[in-house]
């Protein structure tokens, strides 16, 4: 007989044991009478003799192989029972499961697709990016395109490409649009290992100066201006005023840092930057080529840049090549903050596993009477734990599938909830990796709040309890009891602390000055025309028309452009030294420059503390100025005065600048993380001296800032009709204000406060459940013993103490545990999350406190229902 | 009365029961006779563990069983060796035999040199 043969033929074995055993029996007896018993007192000897039936029954089911899995069907329709005949139990605990499993599941969903995914181009293990590093500073993420292409050239183990960003307006076909654009190398596509869906990407031969402009536009470009139509392939699009013919469309969700809409060959830039080797705007990306290994790749990096540091001493002297995994680098340390979510949930998923373990519990001890029968009838105390794992890992599966529903329909307003954009956004959604780490979730859970229950199935003196009835309470159940209302509270401490020091980190950045007036400011990237992209003269002259057309709109106070807008993405950094002879390269002091009109102080409200700012007289053919912050001037000079001295710039190497004013810092790189940034000095230079070469390049990303009287959003459409231009094809985009900026570069912080807020609310209000239930139930089983105190004379106030002692204990070695957990949490929070503050004394005594009156609230009532038994009716009860 | 009698060494009852089937397809009842009568009342065999002894065996395709009329026309559960079931018991009679040889001549020894 197979094993399945026995599982389906289940009844039919039974009757044949019984009637095997019954004929034992039978047999036994008729000996028995047959030597001169009593018919009565023959088949008691013989039934036992064989030691009860049903006992044999047991063991006999247990010999059988298929033992287990008989039980766990007959355990699972068991449990089913059990939960109809209490349904508020088992809705109560499926809800918290729910709760917890659901949210556990959102954030591993986007762990698994941020984070453990690999990327959607073919052997993705192979991709990775080529950053430059110098000894002084560290990696940065560019690389200037003559040393990309000579890597490119030199590499034996790597398939370099190279793109950067080049944004612009398109004028045909539709309305003159603005787009964001990236140029690429001819190799780049195939390096990522994809192809266009129509088309074909840039031939070797197109990515030269001076050929045909050939362009391939985004597939969502492609659907919105050419209606998907394949006859798009070989038309024309007009684009920063120059007619390039389309080959071929990008797959769709196609991104390089961001979406772009036009890709370019980069070889046809006409960027004066494009033959400076000081210039690192590359972004390089590669593909170990068949054979070689990561590190092998990494010596030829390392070699090729030791060679490029000789031939070129003066821009390349101490600049090495770094290779790292592309994931790596396009998931960057988001990381930290998905692995903190996800233990936040963890623990709110803890304390419902506690609650539920609990609730569990208190059924069980209240089930003793049932267990004590089923152990009479021959249970043995496998079984009955058996019993009680299958039904919490029932219940736990359900909570899960409710779970794993709950992050379907929750996942998407997750994912744009997130601050800034989640790397891989597009990506996030449930696979078999998320479901098999919810159902694990769940069983685990299941698991890990039937184990109370499991573990303390009676084994002996069940007679007791069978006589006993309810009264009775063990010992060892009030002291778990005890102790889940402990974990419970601990926990919840770790999560409200961390929530609180969130909180205070959040209310302390936000009121650091960000070193500018951050009220009725707009901001916005502006596009020239591209038609008075002609000469440096006309380019001047957009420039000033815009800043004279942007002053008559009614509401604005001032005007300014400049390259760089504080707490905006975009920087541009370089290097200075205070004597003629430059420092070795690569490792002058750097400052963040930015190049600006006269009245961007007064736009920015930015503090000007020595000398003066830029005038219309500064401009091409006068003496070169600066105006450097004070951190600058105290890095240089020893001193913030320095009004009147000379430095020397990266840009500008043969003659000295004029520091002519020094202003207040200002915090670029955001509220939080500016302290810990890399460039702190800051330098101002007047746009007008930019010298015309670079002026095509520094228009395509000038920015433009304005002071307003008025609510700045009130202005951005009056602004763009004004500024629209005589040929109506100028474009003002991304209008942010300053408010928005500042309290963007805090979203992080926000965000994980509101998070954490949610889950140490969850969890405050869960351990109070959790408070309120034990004592409850202890409180409920100790009504007899209550009765007899209060009929020897105790008052209701003796009554109250007595329960509150109780929970007063539990919850204060509760906060004192938690209180050591808080403060290991808090130490992996101050490193994880910037601008956070370390762990001190104010969270704990605004937060303790709060949970604390919740918890004595939450054991307030059973306690005054105990006050208020009348003795006499209790005692009479059973 | 049960007092005089000894406990089965652990792993035995396996064997008895194999031993005692070897020699003719028997129920569980006459089984438990047989053993009774053969160990002559010194070795206790509990009935209690005989029949799940039986469904472990039976499990481990050392016996089978069918239903068949006794002589007395009831029917009843028939146990008979199977092939391993045979080869078990020869094993491990063999193993048995060895160690009681090895005991024996440990504790004669023992006793020759006590008076």
């Amino acid at each position: 007989m197979t094993w399945w043969t026995r599982l389906w033929r289940r009844s039919q074995m039974e009757a044949q044991l019984d009637k095997e055993l019954s004929f034992h029996i039978e047999q036994h007896t008729e000996q028995l009478i047959a030597q001169g018993h009593a018919p009565d007192e023959a088949r008691r000897q013989a039934r036992l003799a064989l030691g009860g039936p049903e006992q044999v029954k047991e063991k006999c089911r247990d010999a059988r192989g298929t033992r287990w899995l008989e039980d766990l069907l007959q355990d699972g329709r068991y449990a089913l029972r059990t939960f109809r005949q209490k349904p508020g139990f088992a809705i109560v605990a499926l809800l918290i499961l729910a709760l917890g499993i659901g949210a556990t599941t959102v954030m591993f969903a986007i762990i698994n697709s941020v984070l453990l995914r690999p990327l959607s181009y073919p052997q993705p293990d192979r991709l990775l990016t080529v950053h430059g590093f110098t000894q002084t500073f560290g990696e940065f993420w560019g690389s200037s395109n003559p040393d990309f292409i000579d890597a490119q050239r030199d590499s034996r183990s790597l398939d370099i490409a190279g793109w950067t960003y080049g944004g612009g307006t398109i004028s045909e076909p539709g309305e003159p649009q603005y787009v964001d654009g990236r140029k690429i190398s001819a190799n780049l596509f195939s390096t990522l290992g994809i192809a266009p869906v129509y088309g074909r990407s840039f031939r070797p031969d197109e990515d030269r100066p001076g050929t045909a402009p050939v362009a391939i536009i985004s597939y969502s470009l492609w659907q919105r201006d050419f209606g998907g139509n394949p006859a798009a392939i070989g038309s024309s699009l007009v684009f920063e005023g120059e007619a390039y013919s389309v080959v071929g469309i990008a797959p769709a969700g196609f991104q390089l840092s961001g979406d772009s809409d036009v890709f370019t060959p980069l070889g046809q830039s006409t960027d004066p930057r494009m033959r400076n080797r000081e210039a690192h705007f590359i972004h390089a990306v590669a593909r170990l080529r068949p054979g070689f290994t990561l590190p092998e790749a990494q010596a030829e990096l390392t070699l090729i840049a030791r060679h490029l540091a000789e031939q070129y001493l003066k821009s390349n002297a101490g600049l090495g090549m770094i290779a790292h995994p592309l994931q790596q680098e396009l998931v960057g340390d988001i990381g930290s903050t998905l692995w903190l979510l996800l233990s936040a949930v963890g623990l709110v998923l803890l304390i419902a596993c506690v609650n539920i373990a609990s609730l569990l519990l208190a059924r069980a001890v209240s089930r003793d009477r049932e267990l004590a029968v089923r152990i009479a009838l021959g249970a043995g105390r496998g079984r009955l734990s058996r019993q009680c794992l299958t039904e919490s890992a029932i219940l736990g599966l359900t909570g899960g599938m409710l779970g794993v529903l709950l992050a379907t329909m929750s996942i998407r307003p997750f994912v744009l909830l997130w601050p800034g954009s989640l790397p891989r956004a597009e990506e996030v959604h449930l696979d078999w990796r998320v479901l098999v780490f919810s159902i694990g979730a769940s069983l685990f859970s299941g698991l890990l709040f039937g184990l109370a229950p499991a573990l303390r199935v009676p084994t002996r003196g069940f007679e007791q309890a069978l006589r006993a009835g309810a009264r009775s309470i063990a010992g060892t159940s009030r002291r778990l009891h005890s102790a889940f209302v402990v974990s419970e509270i601990a926990l919840a401490v770790v999560l409200l602390v961390a929530a609180g020091m969130l909180g205070r980190t959040l209310l302390s950045l936000s009121s650091l000055d960000p070193g500018l007036n951050v009220h009725n400011i707009l901001t916005a990237r502006f596009a020239l025309s591209p038609g008075a992209m002609a000469s440096p003269e006309q380019i001047r002259a957009a420039w000033q028309d815009v800043i004279d057309r942007a002053r008559t709109v009614p509401g604005v106070e001032s005007v300014a452009l400049t390259d760089i807008i504080p707490m905006r993405e975009g920087e541009n950094s370089g290097g200075y030294w205070t004597t003629p002879t430059p420092p070795p390269a690569n490792q002058a002091p750097m400052a963040l420059m930015s190049s600006v009109t006269p009245d961007y102080w007064k736009v920015m409200g930015i503090p000007l503390l020595y000398g003066r700012f830029f005038n219309d007289h500064d401009r091409m053919g006068s003496e070169p100025v600066v105006v450097i912050d004070e951190n600058l001037a105290q890095h240089a000079f020893g001193t913030k005065d320095a009004a009147g001295k000379h430095l020397w710039v990266q840009f500008i190497r043969d003659r000295p600048v004029e520091v002519v004013g020094v202003v207040g810092h200002v915090r670029h790189w955001g509220l939080a993380t500016d302290d810990q940034s890399r460039v702190r000095d800051q330098m101002y230079y007047p746009f007008a001296q930019v010298p015309a070469p670079l002026l095509h390049f520094f228009s395509s990303v000038m920015s433009i800032a304005v002071h307003t009287t008025v609510p700045p959003l009130n202005l951005v459409q009056p602004l763009r009709r004004e500024l629209r231009g005589a040929s109506r094809d100028q474009a003002m985009y991304e209008e942010r204000t300053m408010e928005q900026l500042v309290s963007a570069s805090l979203a992080r912080q926000r965000f994980l406060l509101l998070l954490f807020g949610i889950f140490a609310a969850l969890a405050l209000f869960l351990a109070c459940i959790g408070i309120y239930g034990v004592l409850a139930y202890l409180t409920g089983q100790r009504i007899p013993e209550i009765s007899v105190r209060m009929a020897l004379g105790a008052s209701a106030r003796d009554v109250m103490w007595l329960v509150l002692r109780q929970s007063i204990t539990m919850i204060f070695v509760g906060v004192a545990a938690g209180t050591v957990a808080a403060l290991a949490a808090g130490r992996v929070l101050h490193r994880l999350v910037e601008g956070m503050r370390p762990t001190d004394l104010s969270t704990f005594a605004v937060t303790l406190p709060l949970l604390i009156a919740a918890a004595l609230l939450a054991s307030f009532l059973p306690a005054h229902r105990a006050s208020r038994i009348d003795p006499t009716t209790a005692l009479r009860q059973d | 009365m049960a007092s005089a009698k000894s406990d089965l060494p652990q792993g035995t009852l396996d064997l008895l029961i194999l031993k005692t089937i070897a020699l003719a397809p028997v129920h569980g009842y006459a089984i438990a006779q047989r053993l009774e009568q053969v160990s002559r009342g010194v070795v206790r065999v509990p009935e209690g563990s005989l029949y799940p002894a039986l469904h472990r065996l039976e499990n481990r395709r050392l016996l089978t069983a069918d239903w068949k009329q006794t002589e007395t026309g009831r029917v009843a559960k028939f146990y008979r060796l199977t092939r391993k079931g045979r080869r078990q018991l020869e094993s491990e009679a063999a193993s048995w035999q060895r160690l009681i040889d090895a005991i024996g001549l440990i504790l004669g020894m023992a006793g020759g040199g006590t008076p």
